[in-house]
């Protein structure tokens, strides 16, 4: 019993969706058996997918001893609301907290600076070699970061960065990733609206200022949600980077603190759901873009 | 920025060189040709000279930070895998010796190994479970905008909160999964989880897969949303039963993005890294063991980069040889 034990209920989806009515102008008995096995599944994989997060939540707020228990106890006899106030001083989460907000926004807006300003140049400026040079960036896409991450560091190390606040913004903040997504959009916005500025004799910075940029705000509102969450989650980066405790992330801090506390199984979930629930937040406000933003550019990471 | 530099082009051709710059009264006074219309000669090259100007202006903060950090990385990987590099000191060119090296190293073959282990079954159980999602997202359930939001969030969590709560579910004596499995299989046959050599990459490859179902999921939805209704109203029209719509109207429209998933989520398989790092270490004993993680710990525990990085031109390859078998696949069957 192992992934098919999970897989099979799972599986049922694939199998069932495509009875899933298409228009409803009139519905067969089979249709609606198909619907209710759709909820069905709908309602499996939801539960499936929610269950980490319930018992991570729920494990948090356990007295220690009651985290592992035969037969599982879902519910804490003692709500231990106190896990959350103690972490702050067994820990050094804020430190790690304010670390990982100042990369976070210092990466995103360089991402979102650098990424549609390029993005701009390579969709409405027809300068010689831009599909050349738009390839180059689409073909190392392709290569994932962990095949050049030692050429990578030792480059960022031999020029003294290493273990410094810049190495994790160099790392993260020049992304093929929001160029391509940022151009992507500029492709769709009508060719003659920027001709009929440069007619009227707006530089083509005051272009992208005036008119392209106003158009782009859920783009960019799509591209600063993912790299804010990347930049947040990431865990290799800080890994290999950093070393001195004081520049830690919270990856990389709770990684520690999982060790360092390894019985203390409340506190370790306590620990996991604060790292957790900033970007569960800022993906739920951001839901919309965030996911169009997956949706239309498809490529991460 | 941009208008210190335009004199040189303004004497090429003054008055087109004005419109894209800030000579708004210049271009009003004299109306300039529209850009994309046969001008002369002069004009032609002017436009050409400014346009190249302006987008190197536009494309360079980020470009040339994109050179130094990512093209020259990956472009120097195809000279340090013939070099003998350690912790300190300069690359040495060493010639095959990394590469005959890596035809003996036994534990590099095992760490392509596992990587193909876990990719043959991460990437039809995520594909399999991705496309049926959508397929069921694209109907008109209610409530699928509330599931679509769960279903991408474990994408959005970060992989060492994720690890940790896994680990402690898969808990082989009383963790959740094997006290619910315990009713089925009995006490005796549950399976050890990350602690079992036999069932380690298992555990790994169901976190991996419930991460990442969303996400791909979401790249299939838009592929579906792309699929104009006409097709399915024309084939019910012609009696086709939901199971035929789907073989012959949805599979057909969706193989661009059936294709894009596939590469996506193979090089993702391929990379795996922190999933394995943070939650087994490799373990037990090497069992989970995978190419990037080799890659990891060759350089940055051994400090051995030379030989790190001929392993990394190996993974590279991998990579680059799916996507042009993807491509080539494709165009072979376009036409």
């Amino acid at each position: 019993m192992s992934t098919q034990a999970v897989a099979p209920q799972l599986a049922e989806a694939g199998a069932v969706a495509p009875e899933i009515p298409f228009n409803k102008k009139r519905k067969s008995p089979l249709k609606i058996v198909g619907t209710i096995i759709g909820y069905i599944a709908m309602i499996a994989v939801a539960a499936f997918t929610l269950l980490p997060f319930f018992w991570m939540i729920l494990s948090s707020l356990k007295p220690n001893n009651e985290v592992y228990t035969v037969p599982i106890k879902w519910f804490p006899s003692v709500w231990q609301w106190h896990n959350y106030a103690a972490i702050w001083t067994k820990s050094n989460m804020t430190t790690w907290i304010l670390n990982t907000l100042f990369f976070a926004i210092i990466v995103t807006a360089l991402q979102v600076f650098t990424g549609s300003f390029a993005a701009y140049g390579f969709s409405k400026i027809p300068f010689r070699g831009h599909n050349v040079l738009f390839l180059i960036y689409i073909a190392t896409m392709a290569v994932p970061w962990q095949a050049y991450m030692i050429p990578q560091f030792k480059m960022i190390a031999a020029v003294g960065l290493s273990d410094t606040r810049w190495s994790i913004i160099l790392l993260q903040a020049f992304g093929a990733f929001g160029v391509f997504m940022m151009k992507q959009f500029y492709d769709t916005i009508p060719e003659d609206l920027s001709e009929a500025a440069r007619l009227d004799g707006l530089s083509e910075f005051g272009i992208y200022w005036k008119i392209v940029l106003p158009l782009s705000g859920p783009s960019i509102a799509a591209l600063a949600i993912i790299t804010f969450t990347n930049t947040w989650n990431d865990y290799m980066g800080p890994l290999i980077y950093l070393r001195s405790a004081n520049l830690w992330t919270i990856q990389i801090g709770l990684k520690q603190f999982i060790s360092q506390y390894n019985a203390d199984y409340a506190m370790i979930m306590t620990g996991s759901v604060i790292s957790v629930l900033p970007i569960i937040i800022v993906f739920l406000i951001g839901q919309k873009q965030f996911i169009e933003g997956i949706a239309t550019s498809g490529m991460k990471g | 920025m941009s208008d210190s530099s335009s004199s040189d082009v303004a004497a090429v051709g003054a008055d087109l060189a004005a419109v894209g710059e800030a000579g708004a009264v210049e271009a009003r006074n004299k109306p300039p040709e529209p850009q994309r219309q046969k001008g002369g000669k002069m004009d032609a090259k002017a436009i050409s000279h400014r346009n190249l100007r302006n987008g190197l202006i536009f494309i360079s903060p980020n470009f040339i930070g994109f050179i130094l950090l990512t093209l020259l990385p990956v472009l120097s990987l195809f000279y340090i895998a013939f070099t003998k590099w350690s912790a300190f000191g300069m690359p040495v060119f060493n010639g095959l010796v990394n590469w005959v090296r890596l035809v003996h190293d036994r534990i590099f073959w095992q760490t392509v190994w596992h990587t193909f282990y876990y990719s043959l079954v991460h990437i039809p159980l995520t594909l399999a479970i991705a496309f049926g999602l959508a397929v069921l997202l694209n109907s008109k359930l209610k409530g699928r905008g509330f599931f679509r939001t769960v279903a991408f969030m474990p994408y959005v969590t970060s992989m060492v909160a994720a690890a940790q709560v896994w680990s402690m579910l898969f808990d082989p004596k009383s963790g959740p999964i094997n006290q619910f499995l315990k009713i089925f299989v009995g006490d005796g046959n549950v399976p050890g989880w990350l602690g079992s050599t036999k069932w380690a990459m298992p555990a790994v490859i169901i976190v991996g897969t419930w991460r990442e179902v969303g996400y791909y999921m979401i790249l299939l939805l838009a592929g579906l949303q792309t699929i104009p209704s006409e097709l399915y109203e024309a084939a019910e029209l012609d009696g086709a039963n939901g199971w035929k719509r789907f073989w012959h109207v949805t599979v057909p429209c969706m193989r661009p993005t059936l294709f894009f998933v596939m590469v996506t989520l193979t090089i993702g398989s391929f990379k795996i890294l922190d999933l394995t790092l943070i939650m087994t270490d490799g373990g037990p004993g090497t069992t989970t063991e995978v190419l990037a993680q080799y890659i990891y710990s060759v350089a940055f525990d051994n400090g051995d980069y030379g030989y790190a990085s001929a392993v990394s031109l190996v993974l590279l390859f991998i990579c680059m040889v799916v996507t042009l078998i993807q491509f080539w696949y494709n165009n072979s069957k376009e036409d």
